[in-house]
């Protein structure tokens, strides 16, 4: 049981990653980059229930907690980007290059 | 919840494969939709339906937390967001680096085969399942709060620091600070002319929508000299959604008079006249002398066959035409009522209008050379007719040429004096932009 749990973070994993480096909206990038997320949450609970301790659920509880934290940082960044530039398409993004 | 947190068994089993076919289609549907809001849409469905198999594995905690923090709180953040920055922002398509979407293809296959590899490794023994440890506190959430405030006692502070943190990082990115320089009145005309010169954008402000005496919302267009429609006299959001007339359209009440004159004959326009008189008093009080001569009917038929006569005919037949009852009277009182509907007619005609209430003599001289700005040819022709209009007429049209030059080196920028411009040398089109008047 627990192998198909695995199965379907990995599949979620990688189709978010697949949307990460295909997907040039950054709202979008960001949405995949928290469906990575989940799907490591989904690993942690996995096995935890697979081990029988709560440390993979304390695991995963932390990682919410740094990924609202992080969405909170960066979605402000791309409001303050957009605005500035008017867009959301990380191609635009070249005024970044050093 | 204390059915899906006992150890695996058929239902969880089955609820497992339900809402992993839902997430693994929701995550494809994240990835796929060009419209961020279904790509928010399809990731709250993941998340809804990862938070289930939570429950199923035994974490009702970590089951609630994941709906009311992850989809409740981070993906409305991210749906809030989204409205803010523009709905309608897509992904461009085609790909921008060559063979992208092919290197895209093998990456996530070979993480999928090695994250595949790397998991199965750790993948041995029997599941134990968390039914033990969850009793052993009383509960999952129990067993949980004792190991934050054990074990991770110090994570769990610095995730305290870290949210304030975020919070105090948030406000002062997402304070609005002004990126560049706010434009001012000197720097917008430097662009605009910047604009003229490499573009031949015109400069002056635009033109105003279209002002008939049957039309003057805010979508109607101006017309322009050659007849046709202004596209910039009218916003272009009214434009898309509404659509500019036609310049047929605007036409069409102009034309109706012309046919409904010639159809009429000489009759109606003596009513017509009587009729003047009676309306136009009031206006007329500047100079008396002037009415008595041009109420009798005699003089307007004749002038009826001069070009610039067939509007005042026309306004027996429409009630609705003020304006021209009170040519016939008074010489200065047409230019008059064409400033006031037209607010093209420059200030240059009214120094006419000031001079002709006290000399009525003088009137039809300076009528003749002042008249450029407001309709020159049709104004002379009432404007003299109690005199003899022939010599009027005679007297204006040598004018008319230079007249249409005036307005155009004083208004250029705008749209709205060319109709003005081209009714002296036309004749039609006199009595068509008199028209919107009516």
């Amino acid at each position: 049981m627990t192998s198909l749990y695995a199965t379907l973070a990995v599949i979620l994993f990688s189709i978010g990653l697949v949307g990460f480096l295909i997907r040039r909206n950054a709202l979008v990038i960001f949405m995949c980059v928290e469906l990575m997320l989940n799907a490591a949450n989904l690993l942690f609970v996995a096995f935890s229930a697979h081990w029988g301790i709560l440390d993979g659920q304390m695991a995963a509880f932390f990682v919410m907690v740094v990924a609202a934290a992080e969405v909170v940082i960066g979605l402000s960044i791309i409001v303050m980007i957009s605005r500035a530039r008017r867009s959301t398409s990380v191609d635009n993004e070249i005024v970044l290059k050093g | 919840m204390i059915l899906l947190s006992t150890p695996p068994g058929t239902a969880t089993a089955v609820i497992f494969l339900i809402c992993a076919v839902l997430s693994i289609a929701g995550a494809i549907g994240l990835v796929a939709f060009r419209k961020p809001v279904y790509s928010a849409l399809c990731l709250a469905l993941v998340m809804v339906s990862l938070a289930v198999i939570y429950a199923g594995l035994g974490a009702p905690f970590l089951f609630a937390v994941q709906i009311i923090v992850y989809t409740g709180a981070v993906l409305m953040l991210f749906l809030f967001v989204i409205m803010l920055v523009g709905v309608s922002s897509q992904d461009t398509l085609g790909e921008t680096l060559k063979g992208h979407r092919v290197a895209v293809a093998i990456a996530g296959v070979g993480v999928l085969i090695l994250l595949t590899l790397a998991v199965a490794q750790g993948i041995h023994g029997v599941p134990v399942g968390v039914t033990q440890v969850n009793s052993d506190d009383g509960g999952n959430v129990q067993g949980l709060a004792s190991l934050i405030f054990s074990h991770y006692v110090i994570a769990f502070e610095a995730t305290a620091a870290l949210l304030i943190t975020a919070a105090v990082a948030a406000m002062v990115l997402a304070h609005p600070e002004q990126v560049k320089k706010k434009a001012g009145q000197v720097e917008r005309a430097a662009q605009r002319l910047e604009a003229y010169i490499t573009s031949g954008e015109n400069p002056a402000p635009r033109p105003n929508s279209g002002v008939f005496a049957r039309h003057n919302a805010i979508s109607t267009p101006a017309l322009l000299p050659d007849g046709t429609v202004s596209a910039q006299s009218v916003s272009k959001v009214l434009a898309d959604r509404v659509g500019l007339a036609s310049p047929e359209a605007l036409w069409a009440p102009h034309d109706d008079v012309l046919d409904a004159i010639e159809a009429a004959g000489d009759e109606p326009l003596v009513l017509g006249a009587a009729e003047r008189g009676e309306e136009s008093e009031p206006s007329r009080t500047t100079d008396p002398d002037f009415t008595p001569p041009e109420l009798t009917g005699p003089d307007q038929p004749a002038i009826l066959e001069q070009p610039g006569a067939p509007e005042q005919p026309g306004a027996p037949e429409q009630p609705g035409a003020p304006e021209q009852p009170v040519a016939p009277e008074q010489p200065g009182a047409p230019d008059q009522t064409a400033q006031a509907d037209e607010p093209e007619a420059p200030s240059t005609s009214e120094p006419d209008e000031t001079t002709r209430p006290t000399q009525p003599t003088d009137v039809d001289q300076t009528a003749q050379a002042d008249e450029p700005e407001a309709l020159s040819s049709t104004e002379p022709d009432e404007t003299t007719r109690p005199k003899p209009p022939t010599d009027v007429d005679q007297a204006a049209k040598p004018d008319e040429p230079t007249q249409p030059e005036l307005p155009v080196q004083s208004d250029e920028p705008d749209d709205r004096t060319n109709p003005i411009k081209r009714d002296p040398p036309a004749e039609q089109p006199t009595s068509g932009q008199e028209n919107p008047h009516d």
